[in-house]
């Protein structure tokens, strides 16, 4: 049988020997936590705490500013210190609630809204809007809104993304060995909200890369019971969990940047976030934790971590032991997709797939030299667009071309810039074109 | 930790291919059609390989120093200036050969922009240029080596003579200094597709649409192909050299997967055309010439649809 996969993709350096075998770990914030409001795609969360109160670990401080949006919950127990505009990763300045810890990690209490059986459709997107549960491999999307798309009924499949295709990520690895009954429930969940995701075969689809062959195995015999949910293969490639590469790889179905997944009957889901919908319906926790994965050559003692959001990642990589050698660049995300940082003091969201800290900078190493047309980075896009060409029309500020040449239709997976010999920023070049692109399109 | 870290855009990591490495590649898979081009035509081989690649990687840093922009540690001029004597004879005089390499470097590539901007392959320009301007010093009839000497295996085919194909399989005839052996380019171009360098989509269309234009010539003259005759031509000319280290020429031929298959494809078509009908017995550097200029057209009609667009977008569900 020919491999599930897609056509195009990489095959970088994976290091995630540095971190695959350890097990989740969990770890306690710092005096400080701090919630910007702003961790996902949508309108900023609104603040309904104010200085000085006192807050409980899963108390909700800020609401949703709007119907793409989603809350914010105080994963400690303490005093709202401040409201305050606070650096975040990307470098922007976020309108965040600090949040003072007073270490007793008092709870408001999680009970349940009701028992599964007894829940409606909108009952649970309701509980997945009130827990701010959103996108946790990294896009930040608002998983309520992603649950309910214009015509519900044409929903046919759910598709558990746990691929993790990006290098030296582990996190969704480890998940899935340790707690693999949550996020076969988190899925079984999500597909109850599809009346036409039911029936004879399985539209349930847990998608894993075959680089992680005992999750498999693992899934697969806990699932052997379930015919709904099917556990699939997928030929290991980066980026293979992309949504339109893992949707064609799972069902053949393709859609282009212009599309939603469900405009081809498709709901895709990080693992993370599924688990976080069981753990939000079924124990009545809101999103308060996730797992980091924290690596890369320059860390001393590389694992993964079970984190309350809203810690900084100073005091995430501290409890790797900290960097043993001086690291050149350091990520917050994959290699592939993540944001390079300059500083560590800027706090972890729900967003924050992994900390990477990494001994040499290729991009610094290596200088870009003259395009040789030499056509590797067609070879390896999986939008099937010509990157060399778009880069150039981008550099050029050919609008008219870089449009008729599907500019658009980049994913910024970053294939073409990781593959290039002549080391061009080809994905830096087209993503700052597409952005151009966007926001005249959002006037 | 307060300092300040490396940022950039992602992605963070990069291949370890760089355009030196791919160079580096190129002239040691050329290595084997050198090393028998100096065991088949002597000493003098040495000569003409090393004159020329000099004269390319001086124009290279001359026009360099003018611009002020040294581009020769890329080792494309070495390549350029390898193939070039490769398609050069023995029995041409240095300074021919040096100005051939002026030409390549100065005319076709650093006056259109350098690396990645000619629109023509170099060392094949320059052949042609030679070709035209010094008709005589060029053809296979000027050979006095000790060897070999006289006409090539095609001229001979061409006025109806016999060939020994097993001699032109293993390279033992006259012709250029780098286009007798299929055996040492086979190795060559076997190189180039191990380390991922080239594939095998260009030759292998030039090639087999060459055959198959050749035995329609036959079958339109009422005859079936005799295996020999195919062999010959198969094996003989500048065909193996061009179809695997000059038709993949990245600058020059389209980038476009389909356009690939399509200029193979024109190559195997007017290599035929120039060497059943042509004058002369040769035809691949002409064929790859004509086919470099059509690279855009090409490339135009072969754009890629993104993913997502192409029309009946759903694989068939299993």
């Amino acid at each position: 049988m020919a491999k599930l996969t897609f056509v195009g993709g990489i095959h970088p350096y994976d290091g995630k020997d540095l971190s695959k075998d350890k097990p989740i770990q969990d770890i306690l914030p710092g005096n400080e936590l701090v919630y910007p409001l702003s961790q996902h795609i949508g309108a900023p969360a609104k603040a309904i705490v104010a200085k000085g109160d006192r807050v409980l670990a899963g108390q909700k401080i800020a609401e949703s500013g709007g119907f793409v949006s989603a809350p914010i919950h105080a994963t400690v127990s303490g005093t709202v210190k401040t409201i305050e505009p606070r650096r975040v990763v990307t470098g922007d300045m976020i309108m965040s609630i600090v949040v003072e810890n007073d270490g007793l990690y008092e709870d408001a209490g999680f009970y349940p809204q009701a028992s599964l059986e007894e829940l409606g459709r909108e009952d649970i997107i309701g509980i997945i809007r009130e827990a701010g549960i959103v996108g946790m491999g990294g896009a930040g999307f608002p998983t309520h809104v992603k649950l309910s798309p214009k015509e519900p009924e044409k929903i046919e499949y759910v598709i558990a993304n746990c691929a993790e295709c990006e290098p030296y990520l582990t996190s969704d690895y480890r998940r899935m060995l340790e707690e693999p009954e949550k996020l076969i429930g988190g899925l079984k969940i999500l597909v109850s909200l599809f009346e036409n995701a039911q029936g004879q075969y399985a539209h349930g689809i847990i998608a894993v890369e075959d680089n992680k062959p005992d999750c498999i195995a693992l899934l697969r015999q806990l699932t052997k019971d379930e015919p709904g949910i099917s556990v699939k293969a997928l030929k290991t490639k980066y980026p293979q969990g992309g949504e339109r590469q893992l949707i064609y790889a799972t069902t053949g179905r393709k859609i282009n940047s212009t599309m939603l997944p469900a405009d081809v009957g498709c709901v895709v889901n990080n693992v993370d976030t599924i688990v976080a919908v069981y753990r939000a319906v079924i124990e009545g926790r809101p999103l308060m934790e996730r797992i980091v994965t924290v690596t890369g050559d320059a860390v001393a003692n590389p694992g993964n971590f079970r984190v309350k959001i809203g810690m900084s990642y100073q005091e995430i990589l501290e409890a790797a032991g900290g960097f043993k050698i001086k690291p050149e660049k350091i990520v917050c995300g994959g290699p592939m997709m993540g944001f390079g940082m300059f500083d560590l003091n800027v706090p972890s969201t729900k967003t924050s797939t992994a900390l990477l800290g990494l001994s040499r900078d290729d991009v610094a190493a290596m200088e870009p030299g003259p395009c040789i047309n030499c056509g590797r980075c067609v070879e390896v896009c999986p939008g099937r667009v010509i990157p060399s060409r778009l880069a150039d029309y981008a550099e050029h500020f050919d609008e008219e071309a870089f449009l008729a040449n599907h500019g658009m239709e980049c994913c910024e997976c970053g294939c073409c810039s990781f593959i290039c010999p002549a080391k061009r920023p080809l994905t830096q070049e087209i993503k700052s074109m597409r952005k151009i692109q966007l926001a005249k399109k959002k006037k | 930790m307060s300092g300040l870290f490396k940022v950039s855009s992602n992605p963070h990591v990069r291949s370890r291919v760089t355009t030196n490495g791919i160079m580096l590649a190129v002239i040691i898979a050329l290595m084997p059609a050198a090393g028998f081009g100096i065991y088949n035509f002597g000493p003098r081989a040495v000569a003409v390989i090393l004159v020329t690649i000099a004269s390319t990687v001086l124009t290279e840093f001359l026009f360099g120093l003018y611009k002020k922009k040294m581009t020769i540690t890329d080792l494309s001029a070495v390549v350029t200036g390898l193939l070039l004597a490769l398609n050069l004879p023995v029995t041409i005089p240095l300074w021919m050969a040096a100005l051939g390499g002026v030409f390549a470097i100065l005319v076709v590539k650093m006056l259109f922009g350098g690396l990645g901007q000619n629109f023509m392959n170099p060392a094949l320009a320059a052949r042609c240029f030679l070709l035209i301007s010094f008709p005589t010093a060029m053809a296979g009839k000027a050979f006095e080596c000790d060897a070999y000497t006289g006409a090539t295996p095609l001229e001979i085919l061409k006025n109806g003579g016999q060939v020994n194909v097993m001699d032109m399989v293993i390279g033992r005839t006259s012709g250029t200094i780098g286009e007798t052996s299929v055996i040492a380019l086979v190795i060559g171009a076997c190189i180039l597709i191990l380390l991922g360098i080239i594939d095998l989509r260009i030759p292998g269309s030039y090639i087999v649409t060459f055959v198959v234009f050749l035995v329609v010539v036959d079958l339109a003259k009422g005859q079936w192909i005799s295996p020999a005759y195919l062999t010959a031509q198969l094996a003989g000319g500048g065909l193996m050299l061009g179809a695997f280290f000059m038709a993949t020429d990245y600058v020059t031929r389209p980038i476009t997967i389909k356009g690939q298959y399509l200029f193979g494809i024109f190559l195997g078509i007017m290599t035929g055309v120039f060497r059943v009908f042509g004058s002369g017995a040769e035809g691949v550097s002409y064929a790859i010439i004509l086919g470099n200029l059509l690279v855009p057209l090409i490339e135009k009609v072969t754009k890629p649809k993104a993913f997502g667009y192409e029309k009946g977008g759903r694989r068939s569900e299993k």
